[in-house]
Parts: structure tokens; C-alpha cells; sequence
């Protein structure tokens, strides 16, 4: 660490925030960030907003831009009262991987805590955006936020068009297969392909020029030759089995209009979006806290910040880390951020203060004194799962007081099968890491054939993993969406793996 | 170096997420309307006008996912805290259903369909309420509007009155100051003392006790003052709630409540009336921020009383109506000029009155009565019986055929007859209907 010798002044002495201290706390923060840390971020945007517009967007995935949906008002509706009854709080900040980075500060933050949240966001949670292998590869940040305005306004049109009811069918069953809508192995299409959106505005262009109100009347279910061709060769393209129900279906339904295959795609595009920061959210989170709190003890020490800012620094900070045990009842499953900041803190020890164990467990860097680089390789090369397959150690699950435990639902017990011992390091990791892998936790369904010259019957499979079934209500609930989008019959076989 | 920049959003547009709202309440209507009908049912009249925490079934607003059905096959979970297991302890389960905590119900409506809560605004809560209703006539008349006063959330001050104290924020500059200012804390001070008694005990000191004895008195006081000089709560660190008044522009309703409570009118009458009242009041309120309701009864007397007397105590006399009108007058020359209030009145009666008295009734509802009001509804409470005796609108008691031939001069006018207590809602909406072609 570097010692300061001489102290730097005070940025800010009081609780209360103007532009011209955000602007110097956020030189400050960078200058850690990038000259300390060796952090690589997008350019950042901060946007200040109030407590309602934070509840606005959270209600919509935390996106500033998003199309209009019942189910957004709906999770809007539960939040704000839970919010203004004071069961939960808010979250002090919303961040969004594009390109620029934006993130959302809240009015009512103290400076500290926008200090904090600058930090967290703009310099943790962005460096991992830039970096994390998984975001590279399947998001595009410069395109999200067009591509979003483009969805937000095609559904729009669409609404305006055919009814919302129409669109709202569309949509309802495009979202109950979002999970079941993701490439998972190979590279999905850029979103931004600057030919689909140039085919997109001249088509809109055609049709503005051509403006004819006779034809407006009519149902748009024409697709031209030269689109349908191209469709059936991609549908031809498709090898079966195919694990992105919703790319079959928008390239291979036989009912859909082409304006209905362009909602199935925007709602599949989001899912993919979302799906890298479905498997990363202990490492993302744990990026985010590790960064801030680096950075705010090193104000701290430089003396940029008060004693009485780093109290409330550490207060947050405390709250945002807490794990309770299994038996408290606020218990509710691991808390990414403790385990992500707790890793996080521990490989810096290893590499700073190994013991003797770390050695034998990580001989790789224990004692190798460069925790900036290992934990960067870490941020960049993982998800959960194999993060915490290479680097949970065992003074971590000590900490933690972890234990594995077996539940077979034909028994007549559960088991505990491994504890935080000698014995049992390797099998609660192995545990730990399994719990983070989408893979054992979504059902595996996949399209297994399609019989496009005959009776069109779409046919699904379950591939069970470890005896466990399809939940039966919700499954007849989501079958009966795919039907809608499908127009034929669509049934599911269920099959051991 | 990165360039970045700050936006302020605070004064863009809130409520982004109306339309998501809207589209969310039109989904769930059914049940939404379900549910107000419902909660309305049991509550008092004042109360009614509150925002409305609503429950409905989630069913109608599933977002089915497929999911792996949590009963059946193997898994295996890592949880923190372990205390007293070890590597191939057995727990029993527990029986089925019992450990799944309470709040998911396992009935066929489906795994875990907790109900979904939320809350509706006031403003929804009524919009569904009196969907398709509209108060008649309340462009007739430009008011004068009543400035008056709302008090807003602004802040934390430093002086304010002991009822807006904010505990939080003065017990934590408090807890601050004393850790500033290192207040020896009482538990400190008792160790210090439970160490002088033990030494107070010994017989016979040594010499290293009795300087250690002094030592800790001279601490002790040292303590004391220091204590004496940081008071555990200083009036320093007190903080109020600030409240700002902000000037709300108001327009005002007075709602005269008319009844007749000579023997005749039963329990039954009262409560199909109170129900009435009730909605008529739900709906004033909606339109004007002020609304002031005047309960009059009457046999062959007439007086102001309160909503508790009004629907619950009886009296015994005869029945003349117009004294009601003449009270109703009274108070609201007193107390409610025509040029400041909206005045509406509901009258509720089972229909007979001393011969002679309809007459005059309409005469003063004609000269004095409905030029000043915005509305004048008439109800008439029949027996279950005297409904089908009554279904002609020509035909009825003494009151309703005056005002039958009353009615036609005046679009404001209206009246109805309410039999049971499903009527009421029917009639309500068929007296505020948006088109009102003829009142019953």
C-alpha cells in the first residue's frame, strides 16, 4: 500500500452534496481507480435522479430506456409499497453496463455515500462491465442503449398499430420463455448489426414515403420474398436440438407476422443481455464493494475524507456485507456481496500474508504480493461458478462457518455432507460453486423437432438432472404461451439425463 | 484520463412508470374491483376515502417461468453458520407442508401463489370505485377557492415542537457526540466502582491499595464531571422534522344529509340510507378537497346532530318533512354561503309525511332550496313488499308524487327508490350516470 506521508485536504467537511464536491470526489475516486488500482473503465455518465425515479427504474431492470409492459407496473406497484411502508429500502444506486457507463446516484445520498456509490459503480462495477470475458462476449455496450430506444419506440408503433392487447399476447409469452431464450454456448448476433437496423429505418422510410391511409387498414401480415427467403434458410441453419426456444420459434414459427418475430427477437435480445449478469452477480458485486472499499480507505488515509466520513462509509459498508447465518430468520440464501468482498479481501491477504495452508491451496499466488493483477486476471477470465471453484479458501469458508447439506426428496432426511474442516473444504466448494451454475438451476429444455412440412407439431424436452422434474402448474402455464406463439401444438416429454 | 460528466435527472418527468401502472391495474381489473367492493363494505364513512391496500390473487398477473418442481429429486445447498453439525449428522425433515413457512399456500391455486399486494391510490382506489360516474352540474357555478394550507416534509431542522422530534437522527448525533467527546459510559463507571467497593472491603490496605484507591476516586470524580459536562442527549443534538406549509388551492362541499327517523324508519331504513350517504360522500370527496357533511333529522321537528345520533338513536313523533328543509336553511345561511359552497343534499325518507306538507315541501325546494344546490337527491327507502307494489314511477306515497311532478323543472333534481341494499349501487350509478338521460 502506499504510504502518504503527506496529507491531501479534505475534499468535502459536510454531509450535504453540491456539483462542484461530486466533481472533485470524483477526481479523487478516478485517480485511486485508474493510478492505484489499475482499474480500465468505460467513460463514465453520472446522472443524479430522485428517489421516485430510482423506484421508476427499478421497475423496468434497472434501464433507463425500456418498452411499456403491464409486468413492469406490476413488480413497480409491489416495490412502491414495500418502499413507503418501509420494509425495504431503496438501493443507493442503479448501474448500467453500456457504453458510456451510466450510473444513477441518488438525490437524497449524503455525499458520502455518493462518494461511495461512485466508487462502487462508476469504477467497480464498470471496470468488470469492460472486462469480465462473459460481458465482452455476449453484450455489446455501445449497442444497448439504441437498441433499446429502437425496441421502446417499435413497440410503440406496434401498440399504436394492432392494439396493445395484440402486442401484449406477444409479449407475455415471449417473457415466460426469457430464460429459455438465451445462447448459452455459442456467440450470439451483435445487436448493433449495422445492416438489420439500415434494413429497419429503410423500411420505415419506404413506408413513410409510400404513406397510403387505404393500406394503413390493412393487416401487415405480407412479409417480402427477399426476408422470408433469407428466414427459411436460417430456419434450415438450425441444428436440433436447439437450446434458444425463443430464436426457434422467432426464426421457425409458422404463425407469427413479421412484426411479431421483430418483438420475440427485441424480448430475446434483452434476455441475452441480462444473461451474463445472471451468472457473475458474486463477482460483479464483489468487484464493486472490494473497489469502494479500497478506494474510500484510501481517501481516508490521504486525507480526503473525514473520520466522520469514513464512520458512515463503514456503516453502509457493514450493512451492504452483512450474512446472516442460516437460522436468523433475515436469513435468505448467501449474500453475493459478503462472499464476493470476503474472496475478494482474501486473495488480497494470500497474496499479501499467505499462511500455511495457502500455500498448499493457491501456490500460484500466495505470497506473490500482486493482488492488483491477480484479482484483475480474477475479474476478467471468471464467472461464480469458476471463481469459486479456483478461489474459495478455506479461511473463507471457515469465516463463513459453511456446510453442505443433501436433500433427496425421497428420504426421510436431509444430510449434512461436508462442514468447514480439513475433510471438507473441497466439497463445499465443489457445493458452493455447483449453486452458481445456471445450468443445475434453470431446466434444461430444449426444441427436439419441429415437423414444418406436417402437422407442425413443436416438440420439447426436458432433460432431468438429478431426478428433478418440471414443476407441473407452471409448465402447463408456459406451454400454453408457447402454443400462442407457435399456433400448433407444442408438447414436452420430460426424459432422464 | 477519462472524460465523464454529471447529468441532473431530478427534474425530469416522474412517474415513467405510469403507463406500466395503467396497463398493470387494466389487467387485473376484475379482480382489482373485486377486491375494492370488498374492503368497502366494512368501513365507516370518514375513513372510506383512504388509499387502499389491495390484495388480489396473483393468478390473473402470473409470470410463468418453467421451474423444477422444489418436491422432487436431489439437491444440494451450502448455507453459513454452522454451529453444531458435522459431516453425516441426519436431520429428520419436516412433515410435509409444516416447514414451508406460512406465507405460501400449497391449495391447487398453484406452488407459492401468494396473493399480490399493493397498494392503489386514493385517486385509482375511487377511480374504480365510480367508474363512469360524473357529479352533475359542477361547472354550473365558478366558486370562489378557498386558499388553505398542506404541510410538507422538508427536511430536519434544529428547533421544532417535541411531537416532530426526529429520535433517529438525535439518538445518532447524540451516540456521535458521546463517542466525540468520550462520555465515560455508565458501565465504565460501574467497574471503577465495583473495583473501589472490593478495595473498600479489605481490612487492612496496603499501601499500593489505599494509592489505587485514591487513584480510582479521583478518576471517579473526574468521570462525574465529564459526564456532567456531555449530557447524554444535549439539546444540541436534537433534530426535528421539518414541515413546510405550502398553499393548496381548494374548492369546498357541503353535503346536507337529510333523514327521517320517526318510527317507521327501522334499522333496516337507517342502514340502507347510511350506505347511501356513504357514497355520496365517497364521491363529493373525490371532486373537492373540503367536504363538510350536516346531519339533520326530523319527525315533526328537525335537528343538527352527529353522525353517531343520526344513524343509531331513535325518536318517536310524527313526520313533517319541511321542517328538515327549513333546519337544512337555517344552517346554511349560518354556515355556508351559496357564493363559497358547493351544496349538495341528499334527502332519505321512507316517503309519508302529514298530509299537506309534500305541498309545501315543494314549494320551498323550488323557491329556495334548488336554486342554491348543486344537487338535490331524493330517496325513498321501501319495503322489500311495497317494491312490486310500487314499480309504476307514477304511483307511490305522498312525497314522491309531489315530487314527481316537481322534478322535470329542475335537471338537478333527481329520485329513487331503494328497496334492499344490492339496489343501492345500481341507483347510485343510474343517478350520477355520465349520460343521464332521465332520472328513474
Amino acid at each position: 500500500m502506499s504510504a502518504v506521508s503527506e496529507k491531501l485536504p479534505l475534499i468535502y467537511n459536510e454531509a450535504d452534496w453540491d456539483f462542484e464536491t461530486l466533481k472533485r470526489a470524483y477526481d479523487a475516486i478516478e485517480d485511486i481507480g485508474l493510478n492505484d488500482l489499475g482499474l480500465d473503465v468505460y467513460p463514465n455518465q453520472i446522472e443524479i435522479i430522485s428517489s421516485e425515479q430510482m423506484l421508476d427504474a427499478y421497475s423496468s431492470h434497472g434501464m433507463p430506456l425500456m418498452y411499456k409492459h403491464w409486468s413492469f407496473g406490476k413488480h413497480f406497484a409491489r416495490d412502491q409499497m414495500t418502499y413507503q411502508k418501509g420494509y425495504t429500502g431503496l438501493a443507493y444506486e442503479i448501474v448500467i453496463n453500456s457504453n458510456p457507463c451510466i450510473a444513477y446516484l441518488m438525490e437524497e445520498n449524503t455525499m458520502t455515500m455518493q462518494a461511495l456509490v461512485m466508487a462502487h459503480a462508476s469504477f467497480g462495477h464498470n471496470h468488470f462491465f469492460k472486462n469480465n470475458y462473459l460481458f465482452r462476449q455476449w453484450t455489446d455496450a455501445e449497442g444497448i442503449l439504441p437498441y433499446l430506444d429502437f425496441a421502446k419506440k417499435y413497440i410503440a408503433k406496434c401498440e399504436d398499430e394492432y392494439g396493445f392487447e395484440e402486442v401484449e399476447a406477444v409479449l407475455d409469452a415471449a417473457h415466460a420463455l426469457m430464460d429459455q431464450g438465451v445462447f448459452r454456448y455459442n456467440r450470439p448476433p451483435r445487436l448493433s448489426d449495422a445492416d438489420r437496423l439500415a434494413k429497419i429505418a429503410a423500411r420505415v422510410k419506404h413506408e413513410e414515403t409510400n404513406f397510403n391511409d387505404i393500406w394503413r387498414t390493412l393487416p401487415n401480415s405480407e412479409e417480402p420474398e427477399d426476408e422470408l427467403e433469407e428466414r427459411q434458410a436460417e430456419v434450415r441453419n438450425i441444428q436440433l436440438p436447439e437450446e434458444n426456444l425463443l430464436y426457434f420459434i422467432e426464426k421457425a414459427s409458422p404463425v407469427l407476422r413479421p412484426w411479431q418475430r421483430e418483438l420475440v427477437r427485441i424480448v430475446r435480445n434483452i434476455a441475452q443481455y441480462f444473461y451474463p449478469q445472471k451468472q457473475t452477480k458474486v463477482m460483479n458485486e464483489g468487484c464493486a464493494t472490494f473497489v469502494h472499499h479500497y478506494i474510500m480507505n484510501e481517501l481516508y488515509n490521504r486525507g480526503q475524507i473525514s473520520e466522520g466520513a469514513i464512520m458512515e462509509f463503514l456503516h453502509s459498508h457493514s450493512s451492504v456485507v452483512f450474512q446472516p447465518e442460516f437460522d436468523d430468520p433475515r436469513y435468505s440464501g448467501i449474500n453475493p456481496y459478503a462472499l464476493g468482498f470476503a474472496m475478494m479481501e482474501d486473495i488480497k491477504r494470500i497474496c499479501e500474508d499467505p499462511k500455511e495452508e495457502d500455500h498448499e491451496w493457491f501456490p500460484d499466488i500466495a505470497g506473490s504480493g500482486d493482488w492488483r493483477n491477480v484479482l484483475k486476471d480474477a475479474w476478467a477470465n471468471y464467472r461464480d461458478e469458476s471463481f469459486i471453484l479456483q478461489y474459495l479458501s478455506p479461511t473463507v469458508m471457515r469465516h463463513f462457518r459453511m456446510f453442505a447439506i443433501g436433500d433427496d426428496s425421497e428420504a426421510s432426511h436431509v444430510e449434512i455432507d461436508a462442514i468447514h474442516d480439513d475433510r471438507g473444504f473441497r466439497k463445499v466448494r465443489q457445493a458452493l460453486a455447483a449453486m452458481y451454475d445456471l445450468g443445475m438451476h434453470e431446466p434444461n429444455i430444449q426444441v427436439v423437432g419441429a415437423d414444418l412440412g406436417g402437422d407442425r407439431t413443436l416438440k420439447l424436452r426436458h432433460t432431468i438432472h438429478n431426478g428433478r422434474k418440471l414443476n407441473e402448474k407452471t409448465a402447463a402455464a408456459v406451454l400454453t404461451h408457447i402454443e400462442t406463439l407457435w399456433g400448433y401444438d407444442v408438447t414436452m416429454e420430460e426424459e432422464d439425463a | 484520463m477519462n472524460s465523464f460528466h454529471f447529468i441532473d435527472r431530478r427534474k425530469n418527468p416522474k412517474g415513467k412508470s405510469l403507463g406500466n401502472r395503467q396497463r398493470f391495474l387494466k389487467r387485473a381489473k376484475a379482480q382489482i374491483k373485486e377486491a375494492v367492493n370488498k374492503s368497502l363494505r366494512d368501513r365507516s364513512m370518514k375513513e372510506i376515502d383512504k388509499g387502499e391496500k389491495i390484495s388480489i390473487p396473483s393468478k390473473s398477473t402470473a409470470e410463468p417461468r418453467f421451474s423444477h418442481d422444489r418436491e422432487k429429486g436431489a439437491r444440494e445447498a451450502v448455507h453459513p453458520g454452522n454451529k453444531e453439525f458435522s459431516a453425516g449428522d441426519k436431520i429428520k425433515k419436516p412433515p410435509k407442508g409444516a416447514g414451508r413457512g406460512k406465507g405460501k399456500d400449497a391449495s391447487d391455486s398453484g406452488e407459492g401463489e401468494d396473493n399480490f399486494q399493493f397498494t392503489l391510490t386514493q385517486d385509482e382506489f375511487l377511480d374504480i370505485f365510480f367508474e363512469d360516474l360524473e357529479l352533475p352540474n359542477l361547472v354550473k357555478r365558478s366558486l370562489k377557492e378557498i386558499k388553505s394550507y398542506a404541510y410538507k416534509r422538508a427536511g430536519l431542522t434544529v428547533a421544532g415542537s417535541p411531537t416532530n422530534m426526529n429520535l433517529v437522527r438525535t439518538m445518532r448525533n447524540a451516540h456521535g457526540r458521546r463517542l466525540a467527546l468520550k462520555r465515560p459510559s455508565t458501565k465504565e463507571m460501574n467497574e471503577l466502582k465495583e473495583r473501589l467497593f472490593q478495595l473498600e472491603r479489605i481490612a487492612s490496605p496496603s499501601e499500593d491499595e489505599i494509592a489505587e484507591k485514591k487513584a480510582i476516586l479521583e478518576k471517579l470524580e473526574g468521570m462525574e464531571k465529564r459526564r456532567r459536562f456531555t449530557p447524554f442527549i444535549d439539546p444540541l443534538d436534537i433534530r426535528y422534522n421539518a414541515y413546510e406549509p405550502t398553499p393548496v388551492e381548494t374548492t369546498a362541499a357541503v353535503m346536507f344529509c337529510l333523514m327521517d327517523v320517526s318510527g317507521s324508519m327501522g334499522e333496516r331504513e337507517k342502514d340502507l340510507a347510511k350506505r347511501f350517504y356513504m357514497l355520496l360522500y365517497l364521491f363529493l370527496k373525490r371532486r373537492y378537497e373540503r367536504v363538510e357533511v350536516v346531519f339533520i333529522r326530523h319527525t315533526h321537528h328537525a335537528e343538527e346532530v352527529d353522525e353517531e345520533t343520526f344513524f343509531y338513536s331513535r325518536q318517536s313523533g310524527g313526520t313533517v318533512v319541511s321542517t328538515a328543509l327549513e333546519k337544512m336553511l337555517e344552517v346554511q345561511r349560518e354556515r355556508f354561503p351559496a357564493h363559497e359552497w358547493n351544496i349538495y343534499v341528499a334527502q332519505a325518507s321512507d316517503g309519508f309525511t302529514q298530509s299537506g306538507d309534500a305541498k309545501r315541501c315543494v314549494e320551498m325546494l323550488g323557491e329556495e332550496v334548488m336554486p342554491i344546490s348543486q344537487y338535490y337527491a331524493y330517496i325513498e327507502i321501501l319495503d322489500e313488499r311495497e317494491l312490486e307494489v310500487f314499480s309504476d314511477a307514477d304511483s307511490g306515497a305522498e312525497l314522491w308524487r309531489a315530487y314527481r311532478t316537481f322534478a322535470p323543472q329542475w335537471p338537478n333534481f333527481a329520485q329513487t327508490r331503494i328497496a334492499r341494499p344490492q339496489d343501492i349501487f345500481p341507483v347510485f350509478r343510474e343517478l350520477f350516470a355520465r349520460d343521464r338521460k332521465e332520472a328513474a
